[in-house]
């Protein structure tokens, strides 16, 4: 609370004497991309752009749901499991409707529909067992998490569910191709980012998701229903999460049990190193795209070298992560 | 520690006597796997389920016991629970961390049980009565022998690796020996996991990075399929050639297309367990001798031998 106090009362400043706080992550980045261009020629090239971009836009969309469902004081944990199950069944529903529909858009169209829907009912589940059912948002998706992933498990048999290759080939376009020359992934990804910052920063929805975060008493008395602002973030969530998922599907055609692995950690430190608080009352969407593209770029980075050792990879990673937070933490006076 | 010890040892001691009061002529085997997080695991999941209910309709006699588990604590657990409450007789385990699990297993051989090993060396020796499993260090040196034979004047290749334990190790090891002494330079190696997405990451920041590359050694199939989708998005696939290991169906078709892009496998069969399961029946329901070690040749399979690695029920 005493956090996201100070940020009411400095934002007409923040055009100013932008803080720390603020500009904290992009320091970050800046310096990520500093190193990356010394380390390769290639780094800043068209395609290295593109390529991080684009993968990164699967847990970017993620993430951009899990900053609302963070800054309402909540946590999805189940969301790396959920897009595996959710690429599971689109892949079979659509292998299915293949004799009926016959190869082309409507198949996909009709796998797509299918994809959302499932996103959706999984939020609505996650949702409502913890504002129904009152039971801590970190063991009901805890939960889910364990049920999805044995569910794409036993759905694949304990291999890998493969997309028919005829229908892969009309659908691989939409994670390869692209508008003006910037693949497709990138422009969803952006386009979610921005309608995101709106309703958080324009919306009653995005105003309230905040006021619960930092004080949950304090919003029932002023008369906000804050069961139903929650289910809504879990909601938007899956739905999310299934919009991620129609865009990953089409990159290699086929699910497995290591579909989406870590992938609900990785969207959560996005929202985090963007500097949204992890126990809610402030969030900040374009920070976490900031965040997205830092985890992003560290990958990157990674295989554009080869000093550090490989086994060493994720001390890296984690240094970066510690850096990019401490950067934003430093201007916080106590 | 101490306490998880002596709570075995209790297990092993009420195990033993409880099997003692069971009927003599019928034999439980206790078949122990890890949990299919990734396609090969799948494939050995599939074929330890398909090896029990073989052999299960073949020797109404023998009663198998099957647990597939996510961590090395869990299996642990399972095997403690076969000892304890199936009271089995014989222990096939292709143990997730052979390290953390070798006392456990030790505890089993220790109360008199038939053990079999697959797959994974455990950290001491002479535990098991059968050891069955691929071969590591040859997978790599096959493959090398592979690259040496297309690239006999030398040039540049990259490497996906697995995950950083002792498999990974040999294979690259093995790879390396073989190439030794060659012109063929290894621009860099980096971790795929043993995964689709990261095999295609890995290999994006390679094909980025190193305008010239002649081959790929991916050393699995899951992380080739991953580089494939890399190559093709760059529109470099008829720069490279690439080698997985497994022997994946899907990788298998290409082989026998004659895809320029993968001219060969090498075989690593999860089927391993199958052939593990089927010893230990036999030790119990032949009476033959096949305690001992048991290495699977990793087999370059090419477009003329495919046709025996084929299988279309496969899952894997």
């Amino acid at each position: 609370m005493s956090v996201s106090a100070p940020d009411i009362a400095a934002k007409p400043a923040r055009g100013f004497r932008p803080d720390l706080k603020t500009i904290g992550p992009l320091v970050a980045l800046a310096l990520l991309i500093l190193l990356g261009i010394t380390l390769n020629e290639n780094f800043l090239s068209y395609n290295n752009i593109t390529n991080v971009l684009a993968r990164s836009s699967f847990i970017g969309i993620i993430a951009i749901g899990a900053t609302f469902v963070i800054t309402s004081g909540g946590l999805d944990l189940s969301v790396g499991s959920m897009a595996a199950v959710i690429a599971g069944v689109m892949i079979m529903v659509m292998n299915w409707l293949i004799p009926s529909f016959g190869i082309g858009w409507s198949v996909i169209l009709a796998g797509m529909a299918a994809g959302i829907l499932i996103g959706g009912a999984a939020g609505i589940g996650n949702g409502l067992m913890i504002t129904r059912g009152r039971i801590e948002a970190f063991i009901v998706t805890l939960g889910t998490m364990g049920i999805f992933r044995s569910l794409v498990t036993f759905l694949a048999d304990g291999g890998t569910l493969s997309l028919n290759f005829q229908v892969a080939d009309v659908y691989r376009p939409v994670y390869y191709d692209g508008l003006l020359g910037i693949p497709y992934p990138i422009l969803v990804f952006a386009l979610v980012a921005i309608g995101g910052e709106i309703v958080m920063r324009r919306t009653s929805f995005g105003r309230h998701c905040a006021a619960i975060g930092s004080n949950e008493q304090v919003a029932r008395y002023s008369s906000i229903n804050v069961d139903n602002v929650r289910l809504i973030t879990y909601i938007l969530q899956g739905i999310l999460v299934g919009v991620a998922v129609l865009l990953y599907v089409p990159r290699l055609g086929s699910a497995s049990s290591t579909t989406g692995v870590l992938w609900e950690l990785e969207a959560i430190a996005a929202v985090i190193i963007g500097g949204t608080t992890l126990k809610g009352g402030y969030g900040r969407v374009w920070g976490t795209v900031v965040g997205v593209v830092i985890l992003g770029l560290i990958g990157n980075i990674l295989n554009l070298q080869s000093f550090i050792s490989p086994y060493l990879n994720g001390a890296f990673q984690g240094v970066i992560i510690i850096l990019a937070v401490l950067l934003q933490r430093g201007g916080r006076r106590d | 520690m101490k306490l998880v010890k002596s709570l075995l040892a209790t297990a092993v001691v009420a195990g033993s006597l409880g099997g003692v009061a069971m009927a003599q002529d019928k034999v439980t085997i206790g078949v122990s796997v890890p949990a299919a997080d990734h396609g090969w695991t799948g494939g050995v999941n599939y074929f330890a389920q398909q090896a029990i209910d073989r052999l299960g309709a073949t020797y109404p006699d023998v009663e198998f016991v099957f647990a597939s588990a996510p961590d090395a604590p869990k299996q642990i657990g399972d095997i403690e629970d076969m000892v304890a409450t199936r009271g089995i007789d014989a222990l096939v385990i292709l143990p997730g961390d052979p390290d953390a699990m070798t006392s456990a297993i030790k505890q089993v051989k220790d109360a008199g049980k038939f053990v079999t090993v697959v797959d994974r060396q455990l950290s001491i020796d002479g535990v098991e009565d059968l050891y069955v499993a691929g071969d590591n260090p040859g997978l790599g040196a096959n493959s090398a022998e592979y690259f040496k034979q297309v690239m006999p004047e030398g040039g540049n290749i990259v490497i996906l690796r697995g995950l950083p334990i002792p498999i990974d190790q040999q294979r690259f090891d093995g790879f390396m020996g073989g190439i030794e002494g060659t012109n063929i330079t290894v621009l860099d190696d980096e971790f795929a996991n043993w995964n689709r997405d990261d095999g295609f990451k890995v290999m994006q920041d390679f094909l980025t990075r190193f305008p010239d590359i002649k081959g790929v050694w991916a050393q699995d199939d899951d992380i080739a399929l991953g580089a494939i989708e890399a190559i093709k998005q760059a529109g470099r696939e008829d720069e490279m050639f690439i080698v997985g290991g497994a022997g994946m169906q899907q990788m298998l078709q290409r082989v026998q297309a004659g895809d320029k892009l993968v001219p060969i496998d090498v075989s690593y069969s999860p089927a391993m367990i199958a052939t593990a399961i089927e010893l230990t029946t036999s030790h119990f329901t032949g009476g033959i001798q096949v305690a001992g070690r048991y290495i699977l040749d990793s087999t370059v399979i090419t477009a003329e031998n495919v046709e025996e690695f084929l299988d279309a029920e496969s899952p894997f």
